[in-house]
């Protein structure tokens, strides 16, 4: 039994260096100075080189990447709570015509993955720019940061309305009639009631769809076809292949552990509610 | 009140609804209908083709190429994230462990990660004079590995693949074992079953339904995560070496073929998608045990 314990924590620990170490291995590569990125590769840092930071912030507009990071996941994740929230409220809570056909519809949605319609998305839009070149002389589809982020709220609706309606029919119904019989209207209920008692799902709701609006980069590449406008993953992306050829690491690696950085402290902020989370949907089998 | 009822679920569900057409229905309806067309960037009108774009498919070398990587890399990933996903749930689910927390916490990390970021990390890996795998096999004297070689870029697609998805199955397999009852494992362990015939006797049968179900749904996000991987990682290359059937596609509008070929493409690799879900749904249908 002892023995078996033994073994087990050797595999635990194994596995946790194979994850830490090549995280550390970058974080380590981005504060060191060129000339030590031509020495030997386990070598310690000698001392920490925040030049690379200020290059690729500056530089390699990092910076600016980051800004845009910022506006678009904040767009897309308030646009989507304003749009999923109140769906997925009432395809849970009431009985209309048309409802199991809607739910169907979402349902299938899940199946559809954005990658093989994003080729489409974009003939779409900019047939919709050509159009308005034509008829108001200028246009705006394309290369649009709110454009961008409705794309992605609405190819997270499916998940996230499968999620929240999850939640939603497992409340009770007695909350709603009370609030009618005290005088409060359907918007009412819905918005001070019901909404604050869905906090767990929907928290869940924004974490994960966080990591994926900020983590994205396909979309924003074949959206938006000014590079300075991108996000931090696609410039980052852009930066990396950039270096391989130049061979100037530093503010490559810099600029991966800008991206890496602030969803890894959200992370360990919240991973309890994200670990537990991936069980409210119902999953659960 | 009638009325208002009516105006109130008009008022949810219409956003949701006009989204969900505009940039989801319309444009699913558009991969179909554009793969029997022709269209380019230098040929902007649509002409009905029929289909001759499904024809020339069968014909694409590097079609068939990539097709074969997304089938190899689907079914790689598939075995190895599944299995080690559940040994090591089984492991940290099995019994009393120090800082198991701990370890939850660290093996989810790649999870969160963005896929650029993550190839960021394996090209420092993978590196051929200064990458940590080949730093490490110079120790033992070895020769230096051309990683993205194309002789083992699906290897190192393999494994960067399963670094990632590792952990988020492993969790999500801990809280389905989490909802087996003890009494079942102590009663086990009386009988003198020991720790690996109670996992294959009671877990597995037990959470069969969950392993089916992201089984299932691991085929279809396979498929988008090899694209995604491929893009940052390698590009395709070299020689196609690593093309895979949806990077194939995307790649479609910047190699001339036109975006009604791309989107025929886009067809056969969701009808291929489709029918190996279905095919695996098939083929794993248990009997839950009860209990």
């Amino acid at each position: 039994m002892k023995l078996y314990k033994l073994f087990v924590y050797t595999a635990l620990i194994a596995l946790t260096v194979v994850i830490l170490v090549p995280v550390m291995w970058v974080v380590m590569a981005s504060v060191k100075e060129t000339a030590e990125h031509y020495g030997n590769p386990w070598a310690l840092p000698t001392h920490i080189h925040w030049q690379n930071f200020v290059n690729a912030w500056t530089k390699a507009n990092m910076g600016g990447y980051m800004l845009h990071s910022v506006a678009v996941t904040a767009l897309a994740l308030g646009i989507l709570l304003v749009v999923a929230l109140p769906a997925a409220y009432c395809l849970a809570r009431f009985h209309f015509v048309g409802r199991k056909f809607l739910n169907i519809c979402f349902m299938a949605g899940l199946f559809i993955n954005v990658n093989y319609i994003v080729v489409p998305i974009y003939l779409m839009l900019s047939d919709g720019d050509k159009w308005l070149r034509s008829w108001l002389g200028s246009s705006f589809l394309l290369n649009n940061h709110l454009v961008v982020a409705l794309v992605y709220a609405a190819t997270a609706l499916p998940f996230t309305i499968y999620l929240l309606t999850g939640y939603f029919s497992t409340l009770p119904h007695d909350f709603e009639e009370a609030a009618y019989i005290d005088g409060a209207g359907y918007g009412r209920t819905m918005v001070q009631i019901l909404f604050p008692m869905a906090k767990p799902a929907i928290i869940t709701v924004i974490l994960f769809n966080f990591l994926s609006f900020w983590n994205e980069y396909i979309i924003i590449k074949t959206l938006v076809t000014d590079r300075e406008q991108w996000t931090l993953p696609a410039g980052l992306l852009n930066l990396m292949q950039a270096q391989q050829s130049a061979a100037e690491y530093g503010s490559m690696y810099a600029g991966l552990v800008m991206v890496m950085v602030p969803v890894l402290v959200l992370y360990i902020c919240v991973q309890k509610n994200l670990t537990e989370g991936m069980t409210v949907g119902g999953l659960k089998g | 009140m009638r009325a208002r009822r009516t105006a109130f679920l008009w008022l949810c569900i219409a956003p949701a609804v006009v989204l969900f057409v505009i940039f989801m229905a319309i444009p699913t309806g558009n991969v179909f209908r554009l793969s029997l067309f022709q269209r380019s960037t230098f040929q902007p009108e649509e002409t009905f083709v029929g289909l001759q774009n499904f024809r020339t498919l069968l014909q694409d070398k590097i079609f068939i190429r990539s097709m074969q990587n997304t089938l190899l890399l689907i079914v790689a990933v598939t075995l190895f994230t599944m299995g080690g996903a559940l040994i090591f749930a089984g492991i940290l689910t099995g019994q009393k462990l120090r800082g198991q927390n701990f370890f939850r916490v660290v093996f989810y990390i790649p999870n969160i990660l963005s896929v650029v970021v993550i190839s960021g990390i394996f090209s420092a890996i993978y590196d051929v004079d200064k990458g940590l795998l080949n730093s490490i096999l110079q120790l033992f004297g070895h020769e230096g590995i051309l990683w993205k070689g194309e002789q083992y870029v699906i290897a190192s697609l393999i494994i960067a693949m399963v670094w990632q998805a590792l952990g988020y199955y492993m969790v999500m397999y801990m809280a389905a074992m989490a909802a087996v009852p003890k009494s079942l494992y102590e009663s086990a362990a009386l009988d003198g079953a020991g720790g690996i015939t109670q996992f294959f006797k009671i877990t597995v049968p037990l959470i069969w339904t969950n392993i089916r179900t992201t089984l299932t749904f691991f085929i279809i996000s396979t498929i988008n995560m090899a694209f995604l991987f491929v893009s940052a990682m390698t590009g395709g290359g070299p020689n196609n070496a690593s093309n895979v059937t949806l990077l194939y596609m995307y790649n479609q509008k910047n190699l001339g073929g036109g975006y009604g070929y791309a989107m025929a493409i886009g067809v056969v690799l969701f009808l291929v998608s489709f029918g190996l879900s279905a095919l695996v749904n098939r083929f794993t249908r248990r009997e839950t045990p009860q209990y």
